[in-house]
């Protein structure tokens, strides 16, 4: 049977997750479709059929499936699912928010943010802020399954697949979305990003995370924050990285004045390299970082991005 | 109307999670425990709409062992009225949780239930949108902010890209993001009446709720550790780092 992958979008292309999840879908099952539901959607469900790996796309268009409420979203899935053996769905806000809803509609658990598809029934799972791995298995005839997308390895583009038209399903009316106050930015999105800068409390205020912009521009990074300058208000909710916030694995992550608490770590330890700017020398950061270096951050940022500038 | 939170026993987030020689979960004896610090965030919302004379009453729900009460105890002595524990051994799981919370809901009938976005233990972030999904109501889920007016509750969610506004009509289940509110300390004073308060203990079966887990923990490792690197003391040397050994500037 085949996997069902259900694509978030901003109406004219899949989140760049979507190509993870179709990698981790295709080691599920070789027989791959992806739903695109929204309303004047055609374009991300061709940017859906582009990825290779794909069989089919389904697309769904209807005025309530523009802003991805649950409510909505979830009885399109559930009417879809039984011809499938498993649904997946990148572990954003969206998956997070729409899967366990048709999860419970099925009677079927969710296996959360599966870091590895060990067989089509057997998937490992971080649990307690990733300081244990849990590998669970399934017994439910429809399996639905988040993935942690920086876990998986993106599906290329040049793919051609068929984009077929499904019925909407009817809408719930439970819900309406009155806006979004989305963080305006030019940086690359904080999970894909090559390069992350990462700010803690000891920026000590929101207007020095300037200085943290300016180094994260230099390096065409993007920029997150730990849960403490996130509540301090330094920074908007969308620049945590944590358990309790995003996952990031880029190449190169950067901490500074961040102390390195267990639910930090759990957001960026699995990145390729980590450096830390901390000026307490025991400061838990160091024991995962690459390189440390043990100083005042106002002093290390400027001379760090003066070097950057010059290279 | 009333408002139903739920409360789980979870290790406190500050303990260092050892797992298990034998590879079947992790320690657990002798361990502190604390309520789930999202459902600190659920209990203190649910006070506050009872202050605001928007709730009549504030019920506290826990599933799990019978030192749950301990739990579902902390939510009283903040402030709730009653507490409504459903014991038992066997595992839990997110969809047994949320039956189990829907089989109270059906008996109390609050116009509002309120649990964390997740548990710091399993972090699975599953069991309010299930019983939203069981119940057939609304979900508004990583609440930031919460209005309740006219019949229906305005919920600033957060999201991938920053913060979104949705509406929703109640009865709604409402999911707590962490910067909702910040929770209240019990008073001593308050810690004492809460002794008093009643905890109604009910069995699954007695609320015709199959538990039975549908995944099955096969096994339970240690997560690959981190090598700690070397310290550099200028960064001149670590830029050169970067650049030569580690390749990525
Ligand atoms: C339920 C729950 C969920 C959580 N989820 C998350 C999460 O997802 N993400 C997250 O990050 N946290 C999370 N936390 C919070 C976490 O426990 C820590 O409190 C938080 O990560 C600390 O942030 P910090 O490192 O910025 O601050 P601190 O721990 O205060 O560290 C600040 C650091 O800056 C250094 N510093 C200060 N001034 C300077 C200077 N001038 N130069 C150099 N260094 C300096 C200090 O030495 C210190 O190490 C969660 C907590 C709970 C209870
Ligand atoms: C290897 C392993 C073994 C386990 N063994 C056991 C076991 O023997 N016994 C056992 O009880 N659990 C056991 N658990 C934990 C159990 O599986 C989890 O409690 C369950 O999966 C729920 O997941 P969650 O709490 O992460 O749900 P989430 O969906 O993340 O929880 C979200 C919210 O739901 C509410 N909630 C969830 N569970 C409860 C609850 N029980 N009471 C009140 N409110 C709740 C809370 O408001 C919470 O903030 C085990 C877990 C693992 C990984």
């Amino acid at each position: 049977m085949a996997v069902l992958v259900v694509a978030a979008h901003d109406g004219k292309t899949v989140r760049a997750n979507v190509a993870n999840a179709v990698t981790a879908a295709t080691q599920m099952d070789t027989d791959v479709h992806v739903l695109v539901a929204g309303s004047g959607a055609d374009e991300a469900a061709k940017s859906a059929a582009a990825l290779q790996g794909v069989a089919k796309v389904l697309h769904a268009e209807d005025a309530a499936y523009a802003n991805w409420l649950a409510e909505d979203i979830a009885p399109l899935v559930v009417r879809l699912a039984p011809a499938y053996s498993h649904v997946v769905m990148a572990a954003d806000s969206v998956g997070k928010n729409v899967a366990p809803r048709v999860a419970a509609l099925l009677d079927v658990a969710q296996v959360s943010e599966a870091i590895q598809v060990v067989s089509p029934d057997t998937f490992v799972r971080p649990i307690y802020a990733g300081n244990a791995m849990a590998t669970v298995q399934s017994a439910d005839k429809i399996k639905i399954v988040t993935i942690r997308p920086t876990n998986f390895k993106a599906a290329a583009t040049g793919g051609s697949a068929a984009v077929e038209k499904t019925d909407a399903a009817a809408a719930a009316g439970l819900s309406t979305f009155v806006g979004a106050e989305l963080s305006k930015s030019e940086r690359p999105e904080l999970t894909s990003a090559k390069i992350v800068v990462s700010g803690g409390r000891g920026l000590a205020s929101g207007e020095n995370f300037k200085m943290l912009e300016t180094l994260a521009d230099k390096l065409g990074a993007g920029l997150g924050a730990s849960r403490a300058a996130v509540d301090a208000g330094y920074v908007p909710n969308d620049y945590q990285v944590g358990q309790t916030g995003k996952v990031v694995a880029p190449d190169l992550y950067i901490a500074i004045g961040i102390s390195g608490a267990i639910q930090h770590l759990a957001g960026m330890k699995d990145s390729k390299t980590i450096v830390a700017i901390n000026k307490d020398e025991e400061a838990p950061i160091f024991q995962v970082a690459d390189y440390g270096i043990v100083g005042d951050l106002f002093q290390i940022v400027p001379e760090l991005t003066a070097a950057v500038e010059k290279k | 109307m009333k408002v139903l939170v739920a409360v789980k026993r979870v290790i406190d987030y500050n303990v260092k999670i050892r797992v298990k020689a034998d590879n079947t979960g992790v320690e657990t004896a002798n361990v502190k425990m604390s309520m789930n610090p999202f459902d600190e965030i659920a209990v203190e919302e649910a006070l506050r709409m009872k202050e605001k004379g928007l709730a009549t009453e504030v019920i506290a729900f826990s599933a799990g062992p019978v030192q749950c009460q301990e739990t579902i105890r902390t939510a009283l002595a903040m402030g709730a009225d009653r507490g409504v524990l459903v014991q038992t051994d066997a595992e839990l799981q997110p969809l047994a949780v949320a039956k189990l919370l829907k089989a109270v809901v059906d008996k109390e009938q609050p116009g509002l239930v309120i649990v964390g976005k997740q548990a710091i233990d399993d972090d699975s972030n599953q069991t309010g949108q299930m019983l939203a999904a069981l119940l057939g109501w609304s979900q508004g889920t990583f609440a930031n902010k919460l209005n309740i007016a006219d019949g229906s509750a305005e919920v600033k969610r957060e999201v991938d890209g920053g913060l979104e506004n949705i509406k929703i009509k109640l009865p709604a289940v409402i999911t707590t993001d962490l910067r909702l509110n910040e929770p209240r300390y019990a008073s001593l004073p308050n810690i004492m009446k809460a002794k008093k308060k009643p905890i109604e203990v009910l069995a699954p079966d007695a609320l015709g709720v199959d538990i039975a887990p549908r995944l099955k923990t096969l096994k339970v490792e240690e997560p690959p550790k981190r090598k700690a690197g070397i310290k550099v003391k200028t960064v001149a040397e670590l830029f050169e780092k970067l650049r030569n050994e580690a390749g990525v500037i």
